[in-house]
C-alpha cells in the first residue's frame, strides 16, 4: 500500500471500506435466531482450543529479568563512561569544559589544572546522576569522543542525589591496552560510513 | 453410639479437611501455572523449584499479615463472614464419597463421612448457604464495590440455584435415590452423561455460576469491583473465603463426577484412580475456561438463567418423566 492514500486529505474521495457489522436484531425472532447461531457455532471451543494449543507448544515468551536481561540497544542512553586511547591507554579527556558547559541539568561538575607537560588534566569530574537527565548533549559535544553513554541502566538509589566519579566512569588502562575498551557505537559517536561523508573545507572561495 | 465408629468419624474429618486445606492451597499453585502457561508465561518460578515453595511462602503470607477490621464496618457479621464460606464448603464434604470402599489393614474404610439418605440434596443445599459468606461479608464491608459485589451475589444466587436444582432433578428421577453411592451404583451399566447430557450441560453451567468461576466470576470481579466482598479483607479472613472458594471447586468437581461421569464404577482401584482422573479434568477444566473465556455481565447470567437454562431444565424434567412413567 502506498501513502497517497493516507496524505490524501480530501475526506470522501478516499475508497475506505466499512467493517462488515451485521445489523442489529429488531424482532423477537431475530434476536432468537442469533442466540441460536451464536450458541450452536462453537466459538467457544475455539477459544479453548487456542489456548491449549498454546499450553501444548510451550513457546514461554517470559524473561526472568534478575537472571535474565534483554540485550540493550547501543544507542541507549544510560550510565556515562569515559573512555581511554587505544594504544596508548592515556586519558581521552582534555578538561576542554564542554561537556560541563552544555549541560542542561547542571549536573556535571569539574575541574582541572595545567599539569608539568603544559596539558590540561582533569583533577575533578563528577556527574550527579540525581540531576542528571540523560539527554546525551555531554557525550554529542565531546570533541574526543572521551564521554559517551554505556548501557548500565540499574541506577536505583537509596538517595536523589548520587553522584559518579571520574575514576568509577574510567576505562581501567589495563583493559585499555589490551584492546578491550568497547567502542561506543552509539550516541554522539561517529557513525560507520564517516570517511565517505567527509569532504574538505573548501579554503578558497 | 459405638466408640469406635466416632473415633473412624472424627479421623476421616481431620484427614479430609487437611487432605483438602492442602489442595485449596495445590490448587492455587496449579492455576498459576496453568493460566501463565496458557498465556506464554512461566508463572511462579522463584520460590522453591519451579516455584513450588510458593504455596508455602502464600501460607506463611496469609497467616502472619495483620487483620484488618476497618473503621464502619459490622464487626460481628464482617468477622463471621469468611468463616461461613470456608465453613459450608467443607460441610458439604460430609455426604460426598471421595474412594470407593477398601480395606487397610483389615479394617474397611468407607471414605464418606455420613452416607446420608438426602446426600445430593445435604450436598447442594449446604454449598448454596456458602453464598452468605460473600453476601454477609460483601453487606458489612462499608464499601460500595463490596456492596455492589454483595448484591450480585443475591441476584446470582436466585438465578443458579433454580437451573442447579432443575437439572438435578433428572437424575434424581432416573436413579430414584438421593445418595450419592447410589447414584455412582447406578451407572454401572453407562454413564449418566449419555442418558441426560441436557441436565450435565445445565449442571455444568450452573457450577461455573456456584463457584463463582471465569464465565460468571461477577460477584469477585477483579477489574471492575476490585475483588468485590473481598476488597477489605486482609490476612487470614481473605484466606478462608480463597480456601472455601477452592474447596468448593474440588467438592463441586466430586459431585459432577459421581452424578454424571460414572464416579468410581465398580469400586476397584481402577475405578478410584479414574474418578480421581475425572476429578481432575474437571478442576483443569474450571482453570482452562478462564484462560479462554471472557466475562458475562450479571444482568447477562440472569437472563441466560431465567429465560434460557431454566426453561430447558423444565423441559428436560419433563422429558425424563414421561421416559420414567411410560
Amino acid at each position: 500500500m502506498s501513502m497517497e492514500q493516507f496524505q490524501d486529505r480530501n475526506v470522501g474521495t478516499q475508497n475506505y471500506f466499512t467493517v462488515d457489522i451485521e445489523d442489529y436484531p429488531v424482532t423477537g425472532m431475530d434476536k432468537f435466531r442469533r442466540v441460536l447461531k451464536r450458541t450452536f457455532r462453537g466459538e467457544l471451543f475455539v477459544g479453548l482450543w487456542v489456548v491449549l494449543r498454546e499450553m501444548f507448544k510451550f513457546d514461554i515468551h517470559t524473561v526472568q529479568y534478575p537472571k535474565e536481561k534483554l540485550p540493550i540497544g547501543p544507542r541507549y542512553r544510560a550510565i556515562h563512561q569515559m573512555q581511554r586511547l587505544w594504544e596508548s591507554g592515556t586519558e581521552r579527556c582534555i578538561g576542554c569544559g564542554l561537556c560541563e558547559k552544555i549541560c542542561i541539568s547542571d549536573c556535571i561538575r569539574m575541574d582541572t589544572r595545567i599539569d608539568d607537560n603544559s596539558r590540561k588534566e582533569v583533577t575533578q569530574y563528577s556527574i550527579n546522576l540525581g540531576r542528571c537527565i540523560f539527554c546525551g548533549y555531554c557525550a554529542e559535544v565531546c570533541p574526543e569522543l572521551a564521554i559517551v553513554h554505556g548501557g548500565e541502566y540499574e541506577n536505583a538509589s537509596e538517595q536523589r542525589a548520587h553522584f559518579t566519579l571520574y575514576e568509577d566512569m574510567l576505562t581501567p588502562v589495563d583493559e585499555a591496552i589490551a584492546q578491550k575498551q568497547k567502542e561506543f557505537p552509539g550516541f554522539g559517536a561517529i557513525t560507520p560510513h564517516e570517511d565517505e561523508r567527509v569532504t574538505k573545507t573548501p579554503l578558497a572561495y | 453410639m459405638d466408640v469406635a465408629f466416632i473415633i473412624e468419624t472424627i479421623i476421616k474429618i481431620v484427614v479430609l479437611l487437611l487432605v483438602f486445606s492442602a489442595l485449596a492451597g495445590f490448587g492455587t499453585y496449579f492455576e498459576r501455572k496453568v493460566l501463565a502457561f496458557m498465556q506464554r508465561r512461566l508463572g511462579p518460578m522463584h520460590v522453591g523449584p519451579y516455584g513450588l515453595l510458593q504455596i508455602a511462602a502464600d501460607g506463611v503470607k496469609l497467616f502472619t499479615k495483620e487483620d484488618i477490621i476497618p473503621q464502619n464496618v459490622v464487626a460481628p457479621i464482617f468477622k463471621i463472614a469468611p468463616v461461613i464460606t470456608a465453613a459450608t464448603a467443607f460441610m458439604a464434604a460430609a455426604a460426598i464419597p471421595f474412594l470407593p470402599e477398601f480395606t487397610l489393614f483389615g479394617y474397611t474404610v468407607r471414605p464418606i463421612i455420613s452416607d446420608v439418605n438426602i446426600g445430593v440434596l445435604y450436598v447442594v443445599g449446604v454449598m448454596a448457604i456458602g453464598l452468605y459468606g460473600p453476601l454477609l461479608g460483601g453487606m458489612a464491608s462499608a464499601n460500595k464495590w463490596s456492596l455492589i459485589s454483595a448484591a450480585r451475589a443475591a441476584s446470582v444466587f436466585i438465578s443458579y440455584e433454580v437451573v442447579t436444582g432443575l437439572a438435578l432433578l433428572a437424575p434424581i428421577m432416573l436413579v430414584g435415590s438421593l445418595s450419592l453411592i447410589d447414584m455412582n451404583n447406578y451407572q454401572s451399566d453407562g454413564w449418566m452423561i449419555w442418558s441426560q447430557p441436557v441436565a450435565f450441560i445445565l449442571f455444568v453451567i450452573a457450577t461455573f455460576a456456584e463457584t463463582g468461576r471465569t464465565p460468571f466470576h461477577l460477584i469477585a470481579n477483579d477489574h471492575e469491583i476490585i475483588d468485590g466482598f473481598g476488597t477489605e479483607y486482609s490476612g487470614m479472613r481473605w484466606g478462608l473465603f480463597f480456601i472455601g472458594e477452592y474447596a468448593n471447586m474440588f467438592f463441586i468437581s466430586f459431585v459432577t463426577a459421581l452424578i454424571f461421569l460414572g464416579g468410581f464404577g465398580d469400586g476397584s482401584l481402577l475405578g478410584a484412580l479414574a474418578l480421581l482422573g475425572k476429578v481432575a479434568f474437571l478442576f483443569f477444566f474450571f482453570l482452562w475456561t478462564r484462560a479462554a473465556w471472557p466475562d458475562v455481565r450479571p444482568d447477562q447470567l440472569m437472563w441466560l438463567c431465567w429465560k434460557v437454562l431454566m426453561p430447558i431444565a423444565i423441559i428436560n424434567i419433563v422429558v425424563t418423566g414421561f421416559v420414567v412413567m411410560f
